[in-house]
């Protein structure tokens, strides 16, 4: 597809969707989101770009082969579940770590149940988009 | 009458309202001859749902709605592009542009 429109219309909503996704992932321990969706939204971003812009030219945006994406949020969600034995936990507890806590306030909180979460975003980035550019390059 | 009584009423009469448009684009999606009809019947039914959940945002409070709405939205475009992308490939293979 040859359409400047399409080319200059995909490009901001590539961009619209990847840091939506972002807030998706961030937000989902307390409110609806989380890595699954999160993913899923980020390799929609990806899709869009590769129709409009052909997926040679989305796989260079991506920068990664998707099936290394994949691979190492599988790599990084084990590490999240293992990071549990420092503390002398059982396998894939949370650890959680507040910054600059105080009486009424719980500061900054930061826990490897979010590094869980971005192995699954990347995860189901990668499983997707190698299925979705196949599919492309097949046709 | 309320502001409170009003906004109740404002929203019964939006929801029939937008399930009026879902239903008259539902009738062009099943008759529609050709193919662009349904493709646009298709977007238009997305718009309207997306309406939709706007409404049920501002009904129930549950502001989780309008993310759905904002997603939808985003999603929407791509299919309708596929969908176009699809006419267009069938048309170029001398399929014929109808049916």
């Amino acid at each position: 597809m040859n359409s400047i429109i399409l080319i200059a219309g995909a490009r901001l909503q590539a961009v619209l969707l990847l840091v939506f996704s972002a807030y998706m992932l961030l937000r989902g321990h307390n409110a609806p989101g989380g890595g699954f969706i999160g993913g899923l939204i980020a390799a929609t971003g990806f899709v869009v770009y590769a129709i409009a812009c052909g997926t040679a030219d989305a796989r260079k945006a991506l920068r990664f082969d998707p099936g290394s994406i994949a691979g190492a949020g599988l790599g990084i969600a084990l590490l999240a579940g293992v990071m549990a034995a420092f503390w002398g936990d059982a396998l894939f507890t949370g650890q959680w770590l507040f910054i600059g806590e105080t009486e009424d306030s719980k500061g900054i909180p930061l826990s490897t149940v979010l590094v869980f979460d971005i192995g699954v975003y990347l995860v189901v980035l990668g499983a997707i988009l190698s299925i979705a550019f196949s599919l492309e390059e097949a046709v | 009458m309320t502001s409170a009584e009003f906004l109740d009423w404002s929203i019964y009469v939006t929801f029939v309202m937008v399930m009026l448009s879902l239903a008259v684009a539902f009738v062009r999606l099943a008759k529609g001859p050709t193919l662009a009809d349904r493709v646009v019947a298709l977007d238009m039914m997305t718009i309207s749902i997306i309406a939709v959940c706007g409404v049920a945002a501002v009904a129930t409070g549950v502001y989780a709605l309008l993310d759905v709405a904002l997603v939808l939205a985003l999603v929407g475009f791509l299919a309708t592009v596929a969908l176009a992308r699809f006419a267009e490939r069938r048309e170029a293979r001398g399929g014929g542009p109808e049916e």
